[in-house]
């Protein structure tokens, strides 16, 4: 169906190529992932293919055409779905179908036809009249398929289309595409989700413009057969053993999984005694399936290591086994709606508390109330005791806040971010400008200084928003969605730092869509429709779910179990679009 | 508190002269209005074109023709000859005004009695059409003056003009006065009120709540910047009014500088509350410019406001330009005391409180 020769795409200004030296044959009746962190390169391929951007070098050939000459050709075959949904918000369901026929100039008979067909496909026959800008991530996504639909096309471009969909809609967002590539449609999905990728039958996988990998993904996993173990029954510090396995030569990668710790070993090694990591008499090694992460962690050269030099840095916080953050019947109306509803958790000192939820389901609001943000409505929420409503600066000395989007000023440079940030929280003189030169040096910034932070790739984006959220030394840290886009490696580095901080008393709280991200916390509130649906360790959200058929469940099963044994999980319930979820 | 509030102005300054872009934004309109304003705003009439219907063809009227051609006003002179090229000559904007002097204007006259002149307008130029006559009338009143009075007779009384604090009535001297307070109040609230949005936009500004700096201090962090580069780009016009426009500047400098910081506390308030309403940049840009349009055409830069109905000059006791125009031309022209100076400078210090207020309590009320 696609034929890529050798292509290469150079934006101008730009250091590095965009792509560089792709070759791939893409089929029909398949699904073709590309997969990679943001800034692989994704969206330039696909843009490419449906003839929006000229390749540098090298060619692409669609059944043969070439994608700019021969456009009028092939418009009618590709179907483009950007990331955007390419929907506008603030027209209905039907509008916006109606508006991407009269652009395709599908008429009459035909028109309504197909209507009928791809509402059915899609089951929005209901939501005809709604605005598209108030359906839910799960919905628009899924009318976005079927704008993308309408010209019946042979190949199909879908740019992330799993972004901002909860795990329930995201698999009938994949039965869907599933059905239309056995039609022998050319599927392409793009996506950031390395679990997705075992889902295709081939993938292109990428990072920073090169390409990884080629094949099907099963192969690429398969190397690592008898290489990736669990350490279960730890009964010391988990975290304490992750650090010191990710210490080994030995140990490739490892992350936590609940009470266990999984890790992939560096190939041909002897198998470690579990003793040595310190994990208790009765830790064992168990052999388990490997993960197409893994298999991007190898390809990226292994992970970052266990030790955080970060947290060594820190002064330690006295583990009082206090209650630093509590909400006591948290609510938030937004006209009727309640985007938050009587929420009750504690958190305690030193431990990592995860809100874990799909878009719209109200963690944010939660989140935001938490850290004084946003009004409750009624209820507290209390931060070391104090509620952060009444302003109090000094228990907000004692917070770091990362946000989703990683909240810096983006023309100024770094060091203006890290001397800002400092000084913001009262650090001056002398101890600011100690307390700068050791961020750079924990986070090699050296060369990085006088660059402004627009320009910088996303990951050293992330690793400067924690450092500005860490420099005044706080008590609780808040991280809203903090890894999300970033590439395995820089999350391992990341939750190395945030392991060895709550090794030295930090407490933590953390939204996350990730699911395996949840695994990294002490304990997860499961959100869903304003209301906490579930909470408890993650191993005890597995176990709830656990059944014969499914004896080890996965965190995103446990997610959707949970989810659907609620009473009447209407889930084509839209999340309602209101600014404090924006 | 002092370091975070210097952090605050600091990263704001950073912001606004790192960039080139934003650079340009800063200085490019002040060089812009600057070179173009003093010229192009003048209110003065010249170079239109004047025709004259003359059905009379007498001493008298010729007379008078010829001097109507000697104005400065006009530059052409079109002579019609009958009724329909009249309302051509209007129609078509050929001409901004037409005379026309009825058959028996000389005769009249030169019986003694009284003889009149009609005068056509174009009313779609009124401003300019105005003005134009004026200078007609000055030349019939001297005229006819002229002719009452040989000049071996003594005029029993004559008004004669002397034009206070502007004697050639140069307009550039209404102008750059002005502008200097135009100026101000564009770049305050642009400064105030775009980089509070931009950092809704960004998301930083959730960073700085969280953060132990208070509603307060941000607000003071986001009005010092403002108040630095507006006073600095006053002070580009100023220097530019005296030393290449060769204004004089008679007053006290250190009197227009206090009454500029309470005007652009003024401003800053609106700019404030502005921001504090919108959630992206393109809204409170849209924002600033509704707020920006009234505010300097009801300023009495544009029109009198002795003009204006009385309702709305009530109204218009609340915009701080109206205010600050009448200070900087006072301080500028007239040399204006302190007493004179406080009648216009403590609805300044009201306004400043009332709209920094509303400001602040909004800033408050955001984290709901």
């Amino acid at each position: 169906m696609v034929c890529l020769e050798s292509v290469q795409k150079h934006f101008k200004g730009s250091a590095k190529p965009a792509l560089t030296g792709f070759s791939a044959d893409i089929f029909p009746g398949a699904i073709t992932g590309l997969v990679g962190p943001d800034g692989a390169g994704k969206t330039t391929l696909i843009r490419l293919m449906a003839g929006l951007l000229t390749p540098s070098a090298g060619s692409i050939r669609i059944q043969g055409l070439d994608p700019i000459a021969d456009a009028s050709t092939l418009r009618g075959m590709i179907g483009y779905m950007p990331q955007k949904f390419g929907l506008y918000e603030d027209l209905t369901v039907l509008e916006n179908l109606q508006l991407h026929a009269d652009l395709r100039g599908l008429l009459g008979e035909q028109r309504s036809h197909t209507f009928n067909r791809l509402l059915e496909f899609t089951d929005l026959a209901r939501f005809t009249s709604r605005f598209a800008g108030k359906l839910s991530g799960g919905m628009k996504q899924k009318l976005g398929l079927a704008c993308a639909l309408l010209g019946q096309p042979r190949l199909l471009l879908l740019d992330e289309p799993g972004v901002g969909v909860d795990p329930i809609s995201r698999r009938e967002l994949w039965k869907m595409v599933n059905a239309l590539a056995d039609q022998g449609i050319a599927v392409i999905w793009s996506t950031a989700y390395l679990d997705e990728a075992e889902l295709c039958q081939q993938v292109l996988l990428m990072n920073e413009g090169q390409l990884l990998f080629y094949g099907r993904p099963a192969e690429l996993t398969s190397r690592l057969q008898d290489r990736a173990f669990q350490i279960r029954n730890i009964s010391g510090n988990r975290r304490k053993v992750l650090a010191l396995a990710l210490c080994r030569p030995d140990v490739m990668d490892g992350v936590i999984q609940g009470h266990n710790v999984r890790l992939l070993l560096r190939p041909h090694v002897a198998l470690p005694d579990p003793r040595e990591f310190n994990a208790g008499a009765n830790a064992e090694l168990v052999p388990v399936a490997p993960r197409f992460e893994d298999a991007f962690i190898e390809a990226l050269g292994g992970g970052p290591g266990g030790y955080s030099e970060l947290a060594h840095r820190l002064q330690p916080i006295i583990d009082d086994n206090d209650t630093v953050v509590e909400a006591v019947g948290l609510t938030k109306l937004f006209g009727d709606f309640a985007a938050t509803d009587h929420v009750n958790f504690a958190v305690k000192r030193g431990e990592i508390f995860g809100l874990l939820g799909p878009n719209g389901a109200g963690k944010s609001t939660t989140f935001r109330m938490l850290c004084g943000l946003l009004k409750p409505t009624s209820g507290n929420a209390h931060v070391l005791g104090i509620d952060l409503k009444s302003s109090a600066s000094l228990a907000r000395q004692q917070l770091g806040y990362m946000a989703q989007k990683f909240s810096l000023y983006g023309n100024l440079t770094v060091k203006q971010n890290l001397m800002f940030f400092s000084g913001i929280y009262g650090l001056k003189g002398r101890q600011q400008q100690a307390m700068v030169d050791s961020m750079t040096e924990v986070f090699n910034f050296q060369a990085l200084l006088a660059r402004k932070t627009d320009t910088l790739p996303l990951g050293f984006k992330q690793r400067l928003a924690l450092a500005c959220a860490v420099m005044h030394g706080p008590a609780i840290l808040f991280l809203d969605e903090p890894t999300s886009g970033v590439d395995p490696v820089t999350r391992r580095e990341f939750w190395t730092h945030i392991n060895g901080m709550v090794e030295k008393g930090v407490t933590v709280i953390v939204t996350t869509h990730f699911m395996d991200e949840a695994e990294y916390c002490d304990r997860i509130a499961l959100v869903f429709r304003g209301q906490i649906i579930a909470a408890g360790t993650p191993d005890q959200l597995k176990a709830q779910v656990a059944t014969t058929a499914n004896p080890d469940p996965t965190m995103e099963d446990a997610f959707i179990t949970l989810v659907q044994s609620q009473p009447n999980p209407d889930l084509s319930n839209p999340a309602p679009a209101h600014k404090a979820t924006s | 508190m002092l370091h975070r509030i210097v952090t605050l102005v600091l990263k704001e300054l950073q912001t606004l002269l790192q960039d080139p872009q934003s650079r340009t934004i800063l200085i490019l309109p002040v060089i812009l209005q600057l070179a173009l304003f003093p010229f192009a705003a003048t209110l003065e009439v010249t170079n239109n074109t004047l025709a004259v219907f003359n059905e009379d063809n007498g001493n008298e009227s010729l007379e008078l023709i010829k001097r109507f051609a000697q104005a400065q006003a006009f530059s052409e002179l079109h002579m019609l000859y009958d009724e329909t090229e009249v309302r051509d000559a209007i129609d078509n904007q050929q001409a901004l005004l037409v005379i026309r002097f009825p058959a028996d204007f000389s005769r009249q006259l030169a019986a003694g009695r009284g003889a009149n002149i009609q005068a056509l307008l174009d009313g779609r130029r009124s401003n300019s059409g105005q003005i134009a006559f004026g200078y007609l009338q000055e030349i019939i009143e001297n005229y006819s003056e002229e002719r009452d009075n040989p000049a071996n007779r003594a005029t029993p009384s004559r008004l004669v003009f002397r034009h206070w604090f502007n004697p050639n009535l140069d307009y550039v001297r209404h102008i750059v006065p002005s502008l200097v307070a135009i100026i101000t109040t564009i770049s305050t609230l642009i400064v105030t009120s775009l980089s509070v949005a931009r950092e809704h936009e960004q998301g930083t500004f959730d960073q700085l709540l969280v953060s132990p700096l208070t509603p307060n201090m941000i607000m003071v962090g986001k009005t010092l910047p403002a108040m630095l580069v507006a006073i600095s780009q006053a002070t580009i016009i100023l220097l530019a009014g005296i030393f290449i426009y060769h204004i004089p500047f008679v007053g006290s400098f250190w009197l227009l500088y206090a009454s500029m910081v309470f005007y652009i506390l003024a401003l800053a308030g609106f700019g404030l509350l502005i921001s504090s309403i919108c959630l992206t940049q393109q809204q409170s840009f849209l924002g600033v410019f509704s707020f920006v349009m009234p505010t300097i055409l009801l300023s009495g830069f544009v029109a009198p406001i002795e003009n204006m109905p009385v309702w709305l000059q009530y109204l218009d006791w609340f915009n701080p330009l109206t205010h600050f125009i009448v200070i900087v031309k006072g301080v500028f022209l007239k040399n204006i005391g302190l007493p004179l100076l406080l009648h216009n400078l403590w609805p300044l210090m009201a306004i400043a409180a009332v709209t920094l207020g509303a400001a602040n309590w909004l800033f408050n009320r955001q984290l709901d």
